[in-house]
């Protein structure tokens, strides 16, 4: 298993709602999620804007820590663990994270992101290693010398993406990452994870409200709705026969590229 | 006009040049003040005293700015007042930024307890009137370039300090932050690779502010006689002896007054100047 | 009628000449959508921002005119310019966290145009502003105001700025795939959202996506984009049943569809790619660049 996680809770204080004195309330935002995901599998993650899939990415991350439950990666239990021991494993799992923008430092250029986390872990020829990244999702080696305002919306998703897979982690967690890429590039982005996935033995969490795009990829799918799983489902059944109202709600709010299609 | 097509360039250049080159050409002359300077600064003279500059009449040779009452170039005494000027806003601009900018990345970057500590600090020191508190250490500690250096980190370090920390607090919450931890560094590489060249602008803009408010605070604290000793020359200490003369001899005042103004606010520009030019997000 | 937004002939380019956008020429008029599809880097976000007057300065304007409400846009002197712009356009941007400062609340940063701008009082924008995010269904609006940009969702930071750029009824909406992080379901309230708001005011609405589901449903005219160029410009309802361009076929085949999980999300033929290379190569060598 690479990862199973065991009724997490996870809630961020509401500061909006702080009295003075004493402790902030809390607003629950992940109420008792579970689920195991074998190695090799790739993992869909659907739900509504604010269910809390993002979050969920980010304490499976351990960029947040949970409150309570239990989240073991590979067997370890990394639920409680601290920043510096978990450092030593951080290059096995990796996110690329939903706003590319933000998620690449503004000051500097594309080559010293993708190349810097090699660094730190020890890699050499990291410079080969980081154009390598770029071909692979499809940007020009020059790229590496630019910086990320000088880039469109989807090519700092992508370097987002070079970032990531350049580690060759065992796990990704792909948060919204093809919704900014036109349909050809999304095609070889998708390519490469299958690619990944198949030949390197990757896992993959795979957060995305294309559900086009989840049907191709994803060998199950979690629907998250205000926190909670509503369905856990394999891909076919899922589309098949929705068993959560939440899921046919979802199913039936894709736009289809069809003008015919009666929708609003 | 066609103001949005064609080839219209933004004098960006300007600015960074005009207010460089005049503090470049003010360092130069301080370090080669004795080899540039055409009079002994500290040489009285009575013969030559209240000699007008050099477009008057009754000017002479060696004396382009004119001479003050005691017979003293102008010039000269201007080119070696820079020194000072120039080592004080140097060395406190430096260690103020230091300080504070230190002090700031750390509490915005860190939060937590280290943020308390330092912001409660700060508060506190803030309470006191500043101008009360560097007389007060000048006092306590006697005139000298020392205690004016010290006198301006003491009081400015907090401007630093709050400036820098809601700017590294607010560039904390970004994703690349989180992908710096993702990528297994610890928290202070962040800090160090991650968060400080996204303060550098708004330090180097701090900065050369502050170089040019040590340069006015030199002046002021030689213009109460606070500063160094009377056998130095300050641009402070100038304005002030000008201006018991200035009906008499208006230049001894007028001159030291535009290189002060000049300098401050080639320094207030300067910062702006580089940020345009070397900022990769504005290019 | 003429066209509340005209584009003709614009060529944008980095400062050493290399061209960013070729010669597009679009229309979008009052109570429209107008689409705009194409390659990632096509050059779509750029002509948004030309229109705005808010291109990097890496880039400039070579030639071309944009005509808003009847005034070439790049004759007026900019001080000139920014305030009609201010005043009639409003600009859904492409990325919501960075669009939105970091260290100040959200309330204030919608209220801001209102009040600055427009004059509004503070409570009057307020409360505007309140109903906009009920409007755009965000849960709690009231925590939301008092919430930073980092405590939010990528939805919820997309549906403020949605909201913002309603906020003072603008005759133009530059729409920067505003719809990218959102579920279908909300995505499908926006829509709708969008279109009331639009059919009410009547607003042109330049519509940047890559959905073109989205397209299908929204959009009455759109434009394809390749590298800068447009090329094919059509009416929604012909767009889907013949696409002239076969880039634009190409586009339209390898679109997925959750209904054909198989059958489709392939990159766009390498021969198809020459062709539009071609015809971009053709067009420099005619411009001159
Ligand atoms: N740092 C935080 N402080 C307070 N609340 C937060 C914080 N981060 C997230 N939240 C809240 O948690 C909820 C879930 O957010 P999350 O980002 O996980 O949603 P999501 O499922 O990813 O949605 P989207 O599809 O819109 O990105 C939201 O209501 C949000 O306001
Ligand atoms: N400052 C800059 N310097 C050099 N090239 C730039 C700069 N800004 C943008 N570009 C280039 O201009 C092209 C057009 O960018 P634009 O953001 O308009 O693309 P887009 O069509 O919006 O793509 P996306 O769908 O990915 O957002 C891109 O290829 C980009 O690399
Ligand atoms: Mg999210
Ligand atoms: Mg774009």
């Amino acid at each position: 298993m690479m990862y199973q996680v065991k009724d997490l809770r996870l809630s961020f204080p509401d500061m909006v709602h702080k009295r003075l004195f004493g402790a902030a309330p809390r607003i629950e935002v992940l109420k008792g999620i579970g689920f195991d995901l074998p190695k090799g599998a790739v993992l869909g993650i659907v739900g509504g804007s604010g269910s809390g899939k993002s979050t969920l990415g980010r304490a499976m991350l351990r960029l947040l820590e949970p409150d309570s439950g239990q989240i073991l990666f590979d067997g370890h239990d990394i639920t409680h663990r601290s920043e510096d021991d978990l450092r030593g494993m951080r290059r096995r799992f990796q996110m690329i994270f939903q706003d590319p923008m933000s998620s690449l430092n503004p000051r500097r250029r594309v080559g010293g992101i993708i190349a810097g986390p090699l660094r730190l872990h020890g890699f050499d020829d990291t410079a080969a290693k980081a154009a390598e990244a770029l071909d692979m999702v499809g940007l020009p080696r020059r790229f590496a010398e630019r910086f990320p305002h000088e880039l469109s919306g989807g090519q700092r998703q992508r370097v987002g993406i070079a970032r990531a897979i350049a580690l060759r982690p065992d796990f990704i967690l792909a948060d919204e990452i093809v919704s900014g890429l036109d349909v050809s590039s999304q095609a070889q982005v998708l390519n490469l994870l299958e690619d990944l996935v198949k030949e390197l033995g990757l896992t993959l969490g795979f957060i995305s409200h294309d559900l086009s795009v989840i049907r191709r990829l994803c060998d199950r799918i979690l629907v998250l709705h205000h926190g909670e799983i509503v369905e856990d489902s394999q891909t076919a059944a899922l589309f098949d026969a929705p068993k959560a109202d939440y899921t046919r709600e979802l199913l039936d709010a894709i736009p289809l590229p069809d003008p015919h299609q009666p929708w609003f | 006009m066609r103001d949005a097509r064609g080839d219209i360039k933004r004098p960006i250049g300007l600015r960074l040049w005009l207010s460089g080159g005049w503090l470049t050409l003010l360092a130069l002359a301080a370090i080669f003040a004795p080899l540039i300077a055409p009079q002994d600064p500290l040489a009285q003279d009575l013969f030559t005293s209240r000699l007008p500059p050099f477009w008057d009449a009754k000017a002479e040779a060696g004396y382009l700015l004119g001479s003050d009452s005691l017979g003293r170039d102008v010039l000269s005494r201007i080119v070696y007042g820079a020194r000072l000027a120039l080592i004080v806003a140097l060395v406190a601009g430096t260690l103020t930024c230091l300080v504070g900018g230190t002090l700031g990345l750390i509490a915005g970057y860190y939060r937590g307890w280290p943020d308390r500590i330092i912001s409660r600090f700060v508060d506190i020191w803030m309470a006191f009137p500043p101008v009360l508190f560097a007389i007060l250490l000048i006092a306590v500690l006697g005139p000298g370039l020392i205690s004016i250096i010290i006198a301006i980190v003491v009081i400015d370090w907090t401007r630093f300090a709050r400036v820098i920390r809601a700017e590294a607090m607010s560039q904390g919450v970004m994703d690349y932050v989180a992908s710096a931890q993702v990528a297994g560094r610890g928290r202070f590489g962040t800090m160090i690779t991650e968060i400080l060249p996204n303060v550098l602008p708004t330090m180097v803009a701090l900065l050369t502010l502050e170089m040019g408010i040590a340069v006015i605070v030199e002046a002021i604290l030689s213009f109460v006689n606070l500063s160094i000793s009377t056998d130095s020359p300050t641009w402070g200490g100038m304005i002030s002896e000008g201006r018991t003369s200035v009906h008499q001899a208006w230049w001894v005042l007028v001159f030291p007054l535009i290189t002060l103004f000049l300098t401050v606010l080639s320094f207030s520009q300067l910062g702006e100047g580089l940020k345009d030019r070397f900022d990769p997000v504005l290019r | 009628m003429k066209p509340y937004l005209s584009i003709r002939n614009l060529c944008v380019t980095l400062k050493h000449g290399a061209p960013i956008l070729r010669s597009v020429s679009l229309d979008v008029s009052a109570g429209q959508v107008h689409g705009l599809v194409g390659e990632s880097g096509a050059g779509k976000s750029m002509i948004g921002k030309a229109v705005l007057g808010t291109l990097p300065r890496a880039l400039h304007i070579r030639s071309g005119e944009i005509w808003l409400d009847g005034v070439d846009l790049l004759t007026l002197p900019l001080q000139e310019r920014r305030k009609r712009i201010g005043a009639t356009a409003a600009l859904i941007p492409q990325d919501p966290l960075t669009a939105l400062n970091p260290s100040r609340r959200i309330g204030p940063q919608i209220t801001k145009r209102l009040v600055d701008i427009l004059g509004w009082h503070k409570n009057a924008a307020e409360d505007r502003a309140l109903d906009l995010l009920a409007e755009v269904h965000i849960p709690d609006p009231a925590r939301v105001m008092r919430s930073y940009p980092h405590e939010l969702s990528g939805g919820m930071r997309q549906r403020i700025l949605i909201a913002s750029a309603f906020a003072a009824e603008p005759k133009l909406i530059i729409a920067d795939e505003p719809t990218t992080a959102l579920d279908v379901t909300v995505q499908k309230q926006i829509l709708r959202l969008i279109a009331d708001m639009q059919a009410r005011h009547g607003t042109a609405l330049l519509f940047v996506t890559h959905d073109l589901g989205v397209v299908s449903k929204v959009c009455d005219t759109l434009s394809v984009l390749y590298a800068g160029k447009v090329v094919e410009d059509a009416r929604m309802q012909r767009f889907f049943m013949r696409p002239v361009h076969p880039y634009s076929a190409a586009l339209l085949a390898a679109t997925p569809t959750y209904t054909n999980p198989t059958g489709s999300l392939k990159p766009v033929p390498a021969t198809v790619i020459e062709d539009v290379e071609t015809e971009v190569q053709q067009h420099d060598m005619r411009a001159g660049l």
